[in-house]
């Protein structure tokens, strides 16, 4: 237990590193993209969700919880990249606008 | 074995692509490329779990992906550009409330076996997840009412509204340790979720409509924050990646957002602006000169460099595409055209970029606030459109300004400044414009859309 939990610690660590080096490079220009974008990975939630949804379990609530987990994950997930890329498809420069 | 080896795989390859899709939205060039990529990382992802867990009942699965992606595409592509903020706000929501049902699912798993064991650590991360996830979901619908105007956008406040929100985080915190101590109690599990989704609405109500890009933000980082301690509690490393990634994208929004106001994040969150005491009226009576559309247009004309300085007044009144208009009638007389973007211009972090890129106009215009305040002095005609406070030179002069220190747009070093504006009334603080009645200041009153339609008209009629 001990092991993983440190193994997991130090995958966080890094990753939280990781995540404030690419992010400080994003442009002011793109945070809203750059808001959405991380909103819609943030969906990799579903993951635990479809087994959630979809592991043997007897009790009616546990499945009416996962099923519910898994359609707001989903929505959260395909909603988020696809504004994202709308929002991303309007960005032109000077030369392609006209 | 080989099988969890190859699914563990997949969710590497998977947390790489999520950051390279980060990383290529550094350039406007690259960034749908790296939406794509993280795209592909998720349905990876989604795949992996699918093939690799042991999955036996399908058709719940089959499902909620069917309900959620038809929502989510349907909202996605019906959603406006002004509405982005709102609709954010509902993805966080969503978000945070599927982890509280993961976790919840979890916790029914473990309640459903036979000899109920749980770690001091599985308690606490379970217990984290619930309450941040439970108060990111109702604070994000709150947040969405009030963006969508469902609920007045101005801050809530009610007697004794600190007491009340001290004795929830007492409840939530004493629910919280009787948990730890007998883990197997339900009552226990549904006091701090309950307790935590009133505590997510108290929070955000006394919250006004300006300072949203800052919620917004912070709802970003805590939406992180769960997808992460969620991955602690049901043993996904992906899960801890990715949250990481969000968590750190939200604090640094946040951190960019409160710079750009020079407020602090507790200022934000916990004091209302509405405190602010008003200056009082020093006796001397300004003047303000006003403008007709007619001169306006002969200044500008004349102009060889024009700033624009768009605030969110810009977008409620739609006047982007007219301001497009104007922006060509003006290159094609040979005027330099730019647009100089304040950071919390909108009403979430890059909110007016988005904005005018909607109207077509290139984003190599946009220029960022620290680039554009050195062009000011040398620009002809600044205009100021739906922008008040991000343009108030209080910010600089006066020391008992409340928003004194805040960077802002200098148009007023301009050689001529236009403000198009409605009417003489304050900004959302509250706080008098000078920069009204500064003497390079001309001011043409009416509503946005119409006055630059205007314009565009009485160059057209030359």
């Amino acid at each position: 237990m001990n092991d993983v939990l440190s193994y997991q610690l130090f995958i966080l660590a890094l990753s939280i590193f990781l995540g404030f080096a690419l992010i400080s490079k994003v442009p002011p220009l793109l945070h809203t993209p750059l808001m959405s974008e991380a909103n819609a990975i943030c969906g990799i939630i579903i993951v635990g969700a479809l087994i959630a949804a979809g592991i043997e379990s007897e009790s009616p609530f546990s499945i009416f919880l996962g099923t519910a987990a898994v359609a707001l994950a989903a929505f959260n997930v395909v909603g988020g990249y696809l504004v994202t890329e709308r929002m991303l498809k309007m960005f032109k420069k000077k030369d392609a606008a006209k | 074995m080989t099988q969890t080896f190859l699914v563990q795989l997949a969710y590497i390859t998977a947390s790489i692509l999520f950051a390279f899709g980060l990383k290529f939205l550094s350039s406007p060039a690259t960034a749908r490329r790296g939406n794509m990529l993280s795209a592909c990382g998720m349905l990876l992802a989604v795949l992996a779990t699918l093939a690799g867990h042991q999955i036996i009942s399908w058709q719940w699965i089959l499902i909620g992906l069917m309900i959620g992606s038809a929502f989510g595409t349907l909202v996605a592509f019906k959603a406006s550009m002004t509405q982005m903020p709102e609709m954010i706000a509902l993805l966080h929501g969503c978000g945070a409330l599927a982890s509280v049902f993961v976790d919840w699912v979890h916790y029914e798993k473990l309640l459903h076996e036979i000899i109920f064991s749980i770690s001091a650590v599985e308690s606490i991360m379970l217990y984290l997840s619930i309450v941040i996830g439970a108060l990111t979901f109702t604070g994000s619908v709150v947040a969405w009412a009030k963006l969508s105007e469902r609920l007045p956008g101005k801050p809530l406040l009610f007697f004794g509204q600190q007491w009340i929100n001290g004795l929830i985080l007492i409840s939530i915190l004493v629910s919280g340790a009787l948990f730890f101590q007998h883990p197997s109690e339900i009552m226990y599990f549904y006091t701090f979720l309950a307790f935590s989704c009133v505590f997510g609405v108290l929070l955000v109500i006394p919250i006004g409509g300006a300072d949203m890009p800052v919620v917004i933000s912070v709802l970003n980082s805590y939406s992180g924050v769960v997808a992460c301690t969620t991955g602690f509690v049901i043993n996904n490393t992906l899960l801890i990646v990715v949250g990481a990634l969000v968590g750190a994208n939200g604090i640094i929004l946040s951190i960019i957002m409160c710079k750009a106001m020079n407020r602090s994040l507790t200022n934000v969150l916990f004091g209302g602006f509405g405190q602010v005491k008003k200056r009082t009226a020093d006796g001397i009576k300004k003047e303000a000169h006003p403008i007709s559309v007619e001169d306006a247009q002969l200044i500008l004309e004349a102009a060889k460099t024009v700033i624009f300085a768009p605030g969110y007044g810009m977008a409620v009144a739609q006047a982007q595409h007219a301001v497009r208009e104007l922006t060509h009638v003006l290159e094609n007389n040979g005027c330099d055209v730019k647009f100089a973007i304040h950071p919390v211009a909108g009403r979430m972090p890059g909110h007016m970029n988005v904005l005018l890129a909607e109207a077509n106009i290139p984003y190599d215009q946009l220029l960022e606030m620290e680039a554009a305040n050195p062009l000011l002095e040398t620009t002809d005609v600044a205009i100021v459109i739906g922008a008040n406070d991000t343009v108030n030179p209080a910010a600089i002069n006066e020391k008992s300004s409340p928003i004194y220190g805040m960077p802002i747009i200098e148009t007023f070093k301009a050689k001529t400044v236009f403000v198009i504006k409605r009417s003489m009334a304050s900004g959302f603080a509250g706080i008098e414009n000078d920069l009204f009645y500064y003497d390079n200041t001309r001011m043409i009153f009416g509503d946005a859309k119409d006055v630059v339609q205007r314009l565009v008209a009485e160059f057209k009629t030359k």
